[in-house]
């Protein structure tokens, strides 16, 4: 589950990790509002107005309807109710969302400016968590170099990007922080500050099942200070059950409409952009089907894992959502038939097919298995505008057909 | 890494070849955890109709009593003390799932099978080491398990599509693997044994590792590789592949249509920060020699060439 920066924040807070200050505004005025308590004396301060959106690259990002950055720094309350009035409401397009055309912005996050001067020089670090999927193990990964796009620093100047990897067995060591931290060049408070830091989110990133941590910049203010700017988090799913409390932190705004509904009935949807919408049970076969359906011409509307059972029930959920999207053209129902029988999933076709009364898109019901033949002849003696199909190869060609 | 564990099975009519495969066969005493619950009855009894030596279970309160006829332990290492059991296999539900995969690693068993789907990563992570550090083999979690065809079935696949054969299949999925079984079925050439070790993003056994049993078992002469987007498993599978195996390899890879940073129903199935591709891994296959094809439909004509080749 993707938590927005605010959510982040507050919840890295809780064990300890310094933070910019902030709080959330849905509109101008409430922006003001929030400022107005960030600093004992508001007047001629600095502040940062940040989108609360579920994609990263906000500060190069544009909100398109007003050509304002998606994080914006400017001086004095008023500016800050103009600033987030030209953010709120808008659609922020960045590198990393411009593929589904932006995402609207609902909330901003107001913080207090890090970045004055002091005696020490400022400087911006990296720092992430992650789960190494190769050795199974936490893996911590640093740069001096904060502020950035990590994957370019790793390209470019892959000496500058510091690994650790904590033993399971007895967790995080202060050694391994304090290695962190000299390796990106902290030093005297700064370090110091620095290694408590990395230790206390560790901590964060286990106590609350995160799957991934990103802190970037993570920030050595001009008095030694070392603050999370941004934060990154998202939590594993599976782990959702011991945290009840973070059910409402689930933002469906930032969620595509369908896999909403779909995620309500239980099924496993994803919105895709293709005209051939998909229905099959196991993600690996789903996955396969998709695959498929481009190499006969088509393009994956979705994908869509029925799960094992694939009942009538869940086939008629299925046919509603695949069907809510305007872009379909043509339907594949892949069902390989082990436990449960094809001629049930055939007939469970039929009955979902006459219950949803008119479907105008053809739609190609291949199903291998226990039953195959059987489940066949259901489907071709039904009457219906179902084409059968026993092989995947006699699927993909049906899926042509229905294409040309 | 672990030690290979080879089992050899002599034949009941002494008369015949000596029949080898990897990890189970017809002797393998197995126990189940999460024995009397609803999923574990189900394919529990399954396993039983096919043969498997189911020879007890666990679930805490309910030992000394009988369920399938077999006797229902406690604890899994009165279990394993009781029935002799080296195998176990695992349908407790997430939260608990850990925990039972280290007390079964704890009873003495030498291989573990989690079925389970749904395990927190960080659940895996300690259990991981902890069976790492005893030197127990496990295959999943989130996997459909093993089946020795004929002689084992180890898991929640559809026994009958399978067919004692020739033909090793290791993959990260449930259904796309039937669908590489029934093909090879269909070709006539049947499966040595089949390795589901799962879509989830800690596994106990990897590609590599059940690559390696299958290039020692003599009864194996092509093996399949099916694998998904995220992690690099399938690279070094299939490094280690160039430099020792001379079997024919087929190799497919799910998800060459999936968009980056988006979880593919396996916990594991995701393209992060431009890793992890169905391009890049088919790209690496390719280059170490293995057979690889665009689309499942071709998995079983590919392997039938290629070992039709390797005959003339």
């Amino acid at each position: 589950m993707k938590l927005h920066e605010y959510q982040a924040k507050n919840l890295i807070k809780k064990y300890g990790v310094p933070i910019q200050e902030g709080a959330v505004a849905s509109t101008p005025e409430e922006a003001v509002e929030v400022a107005r308590q960030l600093y004992a004396n508001p007047d001629g301060q600095f502040f940062v107005v940040k989108a609360q959106i579920h994609a990263g690259g906000r500060g190069k990002g544009t909100v398109q309807e007003t050509g304002s950055k998606g994080v914006v720094v400017t001086k004095g309350l008023d500016s800050v109710s103009d600033v987030a009035g030209k953010i709120l409401g808008g659609t922020l397009v960045t590198i990393q969302n411009e593929a589904i055309g932006g995402n609207k912005v609902h909330k901003v996050l107001i913080a207090e400016d890090m970045y004055y001067p002091g005696p020490s020089d400022r400087h911006e670090y990296y720092l992430s968590i992650m789960l190494d999927r190769e050795t199974g193990k936490d893996v911590i990964v640093a740069s001096s170099e904060g502020g950035m796009n990590i994957e370019e620093v790793a390209e470019h100047t892959p000496e500058k990007i510091i690994k650790e990897w904590i033993d399971p067995a007895v967790g995080i060591q202060g050694f391994q922080a304090r290695k962190i931290a000299y390796g990106m060049g902290m030093t005297d408070l700064g370090h110091k500050n620095g290694v408590k830091f990395i230790l206390n989110l560790y901590k964060a990133y286990q106590g609350l099942d995160a799957d991934m941590l990103e802190i970037n910049p993570m920030f050595k203010t001009a008095d030694d200070k070392v603050v999370a700017v941004d934060c990154k988090m998202s939590i594993d799913g599976n782990a959702l059950y011991r945290h009840p409390d973070f059910a409402e932190l689930r933002d469906l705004a930032e969620e595509d409409p369908l896999e909403v509904e779909a995620s309500a009935s239980n099924l496993n949807y994803i919105k895709l952009d293709g005209n051939v919408g998909c229905m099959v049970n196991g993600a690996g076969l789903a996955m396969a089907s998709m695959d498929m359906i481009k190499l006969s011409g088509g393009e994956p509307a979705n994908f869509l894992d029925v799960g094992g059972g694939a009942s009538a029930t869940t086939v008629e959920q299925g046919f509603r959502i695949i069907l809510k999207d305007p872009n379909v053209k043509a339907i594949l129902v892949n069902i390989f038939g082990g436990i449960v029988r094809c001629d049930r999933v055939a007939n469970g076709v039929v009955e979902a097919y006459k219950n949803i009364g008119e479907i105008n898109v053809p739609i190609i019901v291949r199903l291998q298995g226990t039953n195959a033949e059987l489940g066949a002849k259901i489907i071709d003696e039904s009457g219906l505008k179902v084409t059968s199909a026993i092989t995947l190869a006699e699927a993909a060609a049906r899926v042509k057909e229905a294409l040309s | 890494m672990l030690s290979c564990q080879r089992i050899f099975t002599e034949s009941a009519d002494s008369n015949k070849s000596l029949r080898m495969s990897i990890l189970v066969n017809k002797d393998t005493k197995i126990i189940v955890q999460g024995f009397t619950g609803k999923e574990g009855s189900f394919h529990a009894s399954q396993m039983i109709e096919y043969g498997t030596q189911v020879v007890g279970g666990v679930t805490p309160n309910k030992g000394g009593t009988l369920h399938l006829d077999r006797p229902v332990f406690n604890t899994a290492f009165e279990a394993v003390k009781e029935t002799g059991a080296t195998v176990s296999i695992i349908f407790v539900p997430p939260a608990f799932a850990a925990d039972a995969i280290m007390e079964a690693a704890d009873a003495g068993v030498d291989l573990i099978v989690t079925i389970t789907e749904g395990i927190p990563v960080k659940d895996m992570i300690y259990a991981k080491k902890y069976i790492d550090d005893r030197g127990v083999r496990m295959i999943g979690p989130n996997c459909p398990g093993v089946i020795t065809p004929g002689e084992c079935k180890l898991g929640i696949m559809p026994g009958f599509i399978h067919t004692p054969g020739t033909v090793g299949i290791i993959s990260r999925s449930g259904t796309l693997t039937y669908e590489a079984v029934d093909q090879v079925t269909k070709q006539g050439f049947g499966q040595s044994t089949c390795v589901g070790i799962g879509g989830d993003p800690i596994i106990g056994s990897t590609h590599l590792d059940i690559m390696k049993l299958f290039n020692e078992d003599p009864d194996t002469e092509g093996i399949i590789m099916i694998g998904e987007i995220g992690g690099s498993n399938e690279e070094i599978a299939a490094q280690w592949v160039r430099d020792n195996v001379t079997k024919p390899v087929v190799g497919f890879i799910a998800g060459q249509t999936a968009p980056p940073g988006r979880r593919m129903g396996h916990a594991g199935a995701i393209v992060s920060g431009g890793q992890g591709t169905a391009r890049a891994k088919m790209d690496v296959m390719e280059a170490c020699g293995i057979h690889v094809v665009e689309t499942p439909a071709e998995i079983g004509i590919t392997m039938a060439r290629a070992l039709a080749q390797l005959a003339k």
